[in-house]
């Protein structure tokens, strides 16, 4: 099935939601879906006889400069063998996006990852914790607008210009 | 012995009670005996289980220090010497100094009744073969030691498997004994080397079907007591960083290999002993240098160590050729199989003593014959891989 | 009344032999048996994400190398690709061929470290070496590829970066006569072993419903019995010109999915590597290595996720243009950090042995799934 006839059957189905789909300059279109619904989208997906989507191929955040985060699915299907994009945009000062941990085990651990280096708050999540970054660390790296710290622990992060040594 | 710790103490130290001059002499003699015998044993075999394992993976394996790398194991030791004996904080610090030597003990002593030749014994016990499994359970109490002393979990866990794994198979070991010395019907080394012959079926290996199945119990369960692989639970690297002896260094990390290899050498001389007929020379060959000369005797303990080393090179090759069990498959193994076929070997061997008083030379020849088959299947492996390999594969000794 | 016992926690890692890097395992066991085993990652976390938003987009090559540093001519070939499409860029035939030999090679290479590996963890150390031996060779000839033995860097935006130098052809032809019987060599010497099959067939059972949920990819998703490779299914470069066979596993010892059938999938996709290779030396064409590029590379703003089928599995670079010199946002998805999150799952009430034979049938690299 290909990406219209993908985002016409979901529209079918969530006709009341604010589901648009955009293409890109280059590459890859995708689907943009409103934060609190992502995981009803998502049961839809897999569900679907059509749509079928078996597989959550990739998780991860985006930063949306200024005040925004986006958190990317690349969906997958191995019996149809199609693929999805989906989008949740949601804002950086209440970045909280339901966990489809239940839906899809491996969002798990990328959840955590997404939660660690962006710092996406995923809701019902069993187990937020980092996993790349040390517990105590202050942050999310991965954001456009991160400073980082000036130690950890007593360890310096920055090392003096070699030049002007 | 007693005559020499007299003569020391009339000559050199008159001023000592002849009980301390008597200990003296007895921790002297057994200070030569370590230095000259048992430690040469062990590096040698280290050397050569080296050597080998490197030819098994294509490899050159230790050939710089000394003649094609013999002292190779005199460096290693020198080494082991120079380097800091650590001691960890957490450590039981004298069960976890004791242990080492515990484990090098069990397996030093047992040379005392090891029968190298029909005069050369240091100790002709009557209850020699008991002796021997007794001292090899000192070493469950050494590893059991070091594994606790050591105060880190996997070296516990390790020292635990190796007590579990040891006592299990003294039991088999037992057994398969059994069938040797119920037909000798004695418990000296030496005398049931004597009650067998220098020909293969003369050998308690061939006599009946019960000690032939009772000799592989006997290989099988000697090398799950000396933890060497495909039974290294204990120290598995894999799995418990390096089990039981995982926080040593230096000498004392030296001393748990000191012991494995001296069992290796233990192992081949009580297979040996109780199956292979020992030193065992025949009469004519004995009779060419002269039955009570000391070539002789030189005679005999060559073929006494051809035969251990023969079984030596099998234990190493499938050291370096199977992978570990897991421990439930050990156990199992244990109790599910050998016990069960030991107590039917031992009552196999007294319905057969029975039964024919005077051995049935036609199963001895059956035995001998299956058995030089299985040896020429083995030859014909071999020389089939050593065919079908590539150039680089091909066997040269000496690199 | 009993005695009392309590569960003993084991610190597995960050050094331990069998985690082959730096991973740990927080494992709680009763005696040989756990009770569960919590993967722990992040030690070799180098930020190679935040590094891609920093540098162009040619200078982020070699970080993918040390993405996978087992299987970077396939991580190399993945970030090429997905640039390429966002920048719409046509390589010459050759260098897609030369992508495909070198990828195909250190395909063989990951592989049969992981077989020796296996095989070492269970506690055979000789097929490890010998592994090892055969390995060196592949490295010599990547060696004479692109002049790197770990680390290649040889693919390059737009193809790749060195053409074959002279009689690089007769030499791996020569190589991968050699190689073959020592392939059937090593299958009838490991995994017709009693004991090998004992340690490892019915251990570590992955189901096809487990496999797709925890979007396991490459070897273990076909071990599982799920027939797809992408080079076959989702097909990029020239593998449609190429013939291979797919395995899957079978479950020839045991059940569907255990880590024999991984380590039997992982032999015979060494075996249909040989043949790609032979193909490709046979077909490859004349002409350029390196297509037309351009000077500054500013692909258009957009988005694209590209996946490649890399040694272990499904690699999936996720690219985010905003139209300057830098990636917005590179996103690396690694077979082995979805590997990894199953762990937990499989290994209660496994032995600690077990746990061993687990990990390492599963192919997992430290460096691939922290980045």
């Amino acid at each position: 099935m290909n990406f219209n006839n993908q985002v016409s059957r979901i529209k079918e189905k969530f006709a009341d939601l604010e589901i648009k789909s955009e293409e890109s300059q280059a590459g890859d279109p995708y689907v943009w879906v409103p934060a609190n619904k992502i995981t009803e989208v998502l049961t839809f997906l897999r569900d679907d006889e059509e749509l079928a989507f078996d597989c959550l191929s990739n998780l991860t955040g985006v930063d949306a400069p200024p005040d925004d985060l986006d958190v990317v699915y690349h969906m997958f299907s191995y019996n149809k063998q199609h693929s999805l994009t989906l989008k949740v945009r949601v804002s950086k000062s209440k970045p909280d996006v339901a966990s489809v941990e239940k839906l899809y085990p491996t969002a798990n651990w990328q959840e955590r990852e997404a939660y660690d280096l962006i710092g996406v708050n995923f809701t019902g999540h069993s187990d937020l914790r980092r996993i790349m970054l040390p517990d105590d660390w202050v942050g999310h790296p991965l954001r456009k607008d991160y400073q980082e710290e000036e130690e950890y622990r007593g360890i310096d992060t920055t090392r003096p210009n070699l030049l002007e040594m | 012995m007693e005559n020499f710790a007299i003569h020391i103490h009339e000559s050199y130290l008159y001023g000592l009670p002849l009980s301390v001059v008597n200990l003296i002499v007895m921790f002297g003699a057994a200070f030569v005996v370590l230095l000259g015998f048992v430690a040469p044993f062990a590096g040698l075999l280290s050397f050569i289980e080296r050597r080998i394992a490197a030819r098994i993976q294509c490899r050159i394996g230790p050939n710089r220090v000394g003649p094609q790398g013999l002292l190779q194991f005199l460096a290693d030791g020198v080494k082991s010497l120079f380097k800091e004996d650590l001691i960890p904080k957490v450590a039981d610090k004298p069960l976890f100094i004791i242990a080492p030597y515990l484990v090098f003990l069990g397996m030093f002593t047992s040379f005392v009744v090891l029968p190298f030749s029909s005069q050369w014994i240091v100790a002709d016990l009557n209850v020699g073969i008991l002796y021997l499994f007794a001292t090899a359970a000192i070493t469950v109490v050494g590893l059991v030691m070091a594994g606790w002393g050591s105060g880190s979990k996997w070296s516990m866990l390790g020292g635990m498997r190796s007590a579990a794994q040891i006592i299990s198979y003294e039991i088999p070991t037992g057994l398969a004994a059994l069938t040797a010395i119920l037909l000798a019907g004695s418990l000296s080394l030496q005398e049931i080397i004597a009650a067998q012959g220098p020909h293969p079926w003369q050998w308690y290996f061939f006599d009946n079907p019960f000690t032939f199945i009772a000799f592989f119990i006997l290989f099988v369960a000697l090398v799950a007591e000396g933890n060497r692989a495909p039974f290294d639970l204990p120290e598995a690297e894999t799995e418990l960083v390096s089990g039981y002896n995982t926080e040593y260094s230096g000498m004392r990390f030296l001393f748990f290999f000191f012991a494995e290899w001296a069992h290796l050498y233990v192992l081949g001389a009580i297979l040996t002993t109780l199956f292979l007929g020992g030193w065992q020379v025949p009469e004519s060959l004995l009779a060419s240098v002269g039955a009570e000369s000391i070539a002789a005797r030189i005679l005999e303990l060559v073929f006494f160590q051809l035969k251990i080393y023969v079984l030596v090179f099998l234990v190493v090759q499938l050291r370096w050729t199977v992978p570990r069990v897991r421990m439930d498959q050990m156990m199992d193994m244990c109790w599910k199989y050998l016990v069960p076929i030991g107590f039917f070997c031992v009552a196999g061997v007294a319905i057969w003593m029975m039964l024919f008083p005077d051995g049935v030379s036609f199963v001895k020849y059956l035995l001998i014959a299956f058995s030089s088959a299985m040896v020429l299947y083995y030859f014909y492996k071999v020389y089939r891989n050593f065919k079908d390999s590539r150039a680089e594969l091909e066997l040269n000794p000496f690199v | 009344m009993g005695i009392q016992t309590e569960e003993m926690m084991l610190n597995m890692g960050p050094q331990h032999p069998s985690t082959h890097g730096v991973i740990r395992f927080v494992v709680k066991s009763d005696g040989e048996v756990m009770t569960e085993a919590v993967p722990d990652v992040g030690y070799l976390h180098r930020s190679i994400e935040k590094i891609g938003e920093i540098c162009e987009y040619n200078g982020f090559m070699p970080y993918t190398d040390r993405a996978d540093y087992l299987s970077a001519m396939n991580a190399n070939q993945g970030y090429a690709m997905v640039v390429e499409k966002l920048l719409g860029l046509e390589i010459p035939e050759r260098a897609e061929y030369l992508r495909v030999i070198a990828a195909e090679l250190n395909r063989i290479i990951s592989h049969i470290l992981s077989l020796g590996a296996v095989a070492m963890d269970i506690g055979a150390a000789t097929p490890f070496v010998l592994a090892l031996k055969e390995r060196e060779k592949v490295n010599d000839l990547m060696e004479a590829l692109c002049g790197q033995r770990l680390t290649y860097s040889y693919v390059r935006i737009g193809g790749v970066s060195y053409d074959m130098p002279p009689g690089f052809i007769e030499r791996s032809l020569k190589f991968l006569a050699d190689f073959e019987p020592f392939m059937d060599e090593f299958e009838n010497l490991v995994p017709e072993n009693k004991i090998f099959i004992e340690r490892t067939a019915g251990v570590g059972v992955i189901t096809r419903e487990d496999a797709i949920a925890y979007n396991l990819v490459g070897p273990n998703l076909r071990a599982s019995g799920v027939d797809w490779d992408l080079r076959r299914d989702m097909t990029y470069s020239v593998y449609p010109k190429l013939q291979f066979e797919v395995p899957v596993g079978v479950g020839s010892q045991g059940v569907v999915g255990d880590s024999f059938d991984r380590f039997i999938v992982r032999i015979k996709e060494i075996k249909q590597s040989i043949s790609l290779l032979k193909q490709c030396f046979a077909q490859i064409p004349e002409g350029d290595f390196l297509g037309e590029i351009p000077r500054v590379m500013k692909p258009a703003v957009g988005e694209c996720y590209v996946r490649t089928e890399s040694s272990r599995g499904d690699m999936g670079y996720y690219l985010i243009s905003d139209g300057s010199k830098n990636a917005f946002r590179v996103r690396i998805r690694t077979g082995s950090f979805t590997s990894m999150s199953i762990i937990e799952k499989i290994s209660r009430g496994m032995m600690l042995a077990d746990l061993v034979t687990f990990i390492a049938s599963l192919d997992v690299v430290a460096p691939e799934i922290d980045r």
